[in-house]
């Protein structure tokens, strides 16, 4: 059988998913890491500190930056998603929707990246 | 009505063989109002009468001539070619996702097993000897069922549901789509088997809202809607204990 | 043509009682969880840009969640709603993208879930108390 390719998939419905599962797997990779580093904190303030240091080279904020951009866009997707499954679907209103969405994930990441 | 001979030609790329065949180009006519449909033809008539293709009311009724033109899946005989090709050329294939018996012909058969495997079919409960089912028309069930029940089957939504391609066993949006309107139907009688049906793996929890299948209904309908109603009625089922 | 037979009815496995209620659980927990995480990023959010502002630091955090018990017990909640959450949406990308699935993928699945709550109830613990 065949499969499609990218032409069958130019509409804002498919790349918000695409979005929504990147930035998902990236969060999900992301965690573990997380946890490492915050609990360092109770074995070394001063080697968190250093970390913390670190993390103002403007290629880690800029990594920071993209994290907190995945986290928005992933919270605003997913609750546009559990308003259309569980509130009611509007198929003519997603792609406002998904619009809104954007804009809010791109606000959350310029304010943490104009603030760090 | 034969063709002019100086009617200026455009390239169409056509998929012959099965899985593993290829395209095979054919340079057609350039008409006026021509369709997707009236090119296969020509090709068919004129130019290789072993092509195989699908077609039957070619006024955009039937569903029959369903193929995927440029990338996207699309009834041939309602598609005009100015509206796709514009200054290039046409690529046809077979619809996505069902087995190729030939050329432009699928196997439709998986699409029809898994409407079976939703229990897409209405079960009766009357008998002659019952008074007419009283149905009110403005209900919210019934309006549900009005605005999905004119699918004819045609599979342009399941060949443009990316998520039918990556897993082998979801039921897909038509049969979804079919299985909503009878969980509304206050005279069916499948009940709870019906939503245990569409509750399994492959089920409705699969579709991930693409909206391919609504971008791409030509008969402009949202199985992504009916898949997100039917989700509420699993949710709901199972933490009620009913599944 | 030669006649086809069909399977006969009813013998598809996905269709067994305690498959489709665990395919249905697995997705109410999904979506219940989304809705804990949906309000717990909200504040997760809020907390880090007010944190940057303000400047991060180690004592920070420490003194931050030591301020209330309301903290350790809202990132403890955040911490069972990401260990349900995340391996459940893992297991669609594995299954759809990789082609991976059944028993031994749930199993694998499953551990990460613990691993994330396990590691994740740890730190909050230690950085808490």
């Amino acid at each position: 059988m065949r499969h499609n390719d990218l032409r069958s998939r130019d509409h804002a419905g498919y790349w918000a998913f695409v979005v929504h599962r990147v930035s998902g797997i990236v969060l999900a990779l992301f965690l573990p890491v997380h946890f490492f580093v915050l609990s360092r904190a109770l074995a070394s303030p001063a080697g968190l500190d250093a970390f913390f240091a670190w993390t103002s080279r403007p290629g880690v904020k800029l990594a920071e930056t993209l994290l907190v951009l995945a986290l928005a866009v992933h919270l605003a997707g997913g609750v546009r998603l559990l308003f259309a499954e569980f509130v009611g679907w509007r198929a003519e209103g997603q792609k406002t929707a998904i619009a809104i969405v954007a804009a809010v994930a791109v606000a959350c990441a310029v304010l943490f990246a104009l603030n760090a | 009505m034969p063709t002019p001979p100086d009617t200026p030609t455009f390239p169409v790329r056509i998929w012959r063989g099965g899985a593993d065949g290829a395209f095979r180009r054919y340079d057609v006519p350039r008409r006026a109002s021509q369709t997707v449909l009236d090119v296969v033809t020509h090709v068919q008539r004129h130019v290789d009468p072993s092509l195989a293709y699908r077609y039957a009311c070619r006024v955009g009724m039937c569903g029959s001539c369903a193929m995927t033109v440029n990338g996207r899946a699309r009834w041939t005989c309602r598609t005009h070619v100015d509206a796709v090709a514009g200054n290039g050329g046409l690529e046809i294939a077979p619809l996505s996702h069902l087995p190729i018996v030939r050329d432009l012909v699928v196997d439709m058969e998986p699409f029809f097993d898994k409407w079976a495997s939703a229990k897409g079919q209405f079960v009766p409960t009357a008998t002659r000897y019952d008074d007419f089912a009283k149905v009110e028309p403005g209900s919210a069930a019934r309006r549900a069922i009005d605005a999905t029940i004119e699918c004819i089957g045609c599979a342009v939504c399941y060949a443009s549901c990316d998520v039918v391609g990556w897993k082998e066993d979801y039921l897909g949006p038509a049969a979804l789509n079919r299985a909503f309107t009878l969980v509304n139907d206050v005279r069916d009688g499948a009940g709870i088997a019906r939503v245990r049906a569409i509750a399994k793996d492959g089920g409705c929890e699969s579709c991930h809202t693409h909206q391919s299948c609504t971008q791409r209904c030509p008969k402009h309908l949202s199985p992504s809607g009916s898949i997100a109603a039917l989700k509420r009625v699993v949710a709901r089922a199972v933490v009620k204990g009913e599944l | 043509m030669e006649a086809r037979v069909r399977a006969a009815p009813g013998i598809d496995p996905g269709q067994r009682a305690e498959g489709v209620r665990f395919a249905a659980w697995l997705f109410v927990l999904q979506r219940a969880s989304a809705a804990v995480l949906a309000l717990c990023v909200l504040v997760h959010l809020a907390t880090i840009i007010y944190a940057v502002r303000h400047g991060l630091s180690a004592q920070a955090i420490v003194t931050r969640l030591h301020a209330s018990a309301a903290w350790p017990a809202f990132y403890a909640v955040f911490v069972v709603a990401v260990s349900v959450h995340a391996p459940i949406g893992l297991r669609a990308v594995v299954g759809e993208w990789l082609r991976l699935r059944g028993p031994l993928v749930d199993a694998v699945l499953a551990l990460v879930a613990a691993g994330l709550l396990v590691g994740g109830l740890y730190t909050v613990l230690s950085l808490g108390f």
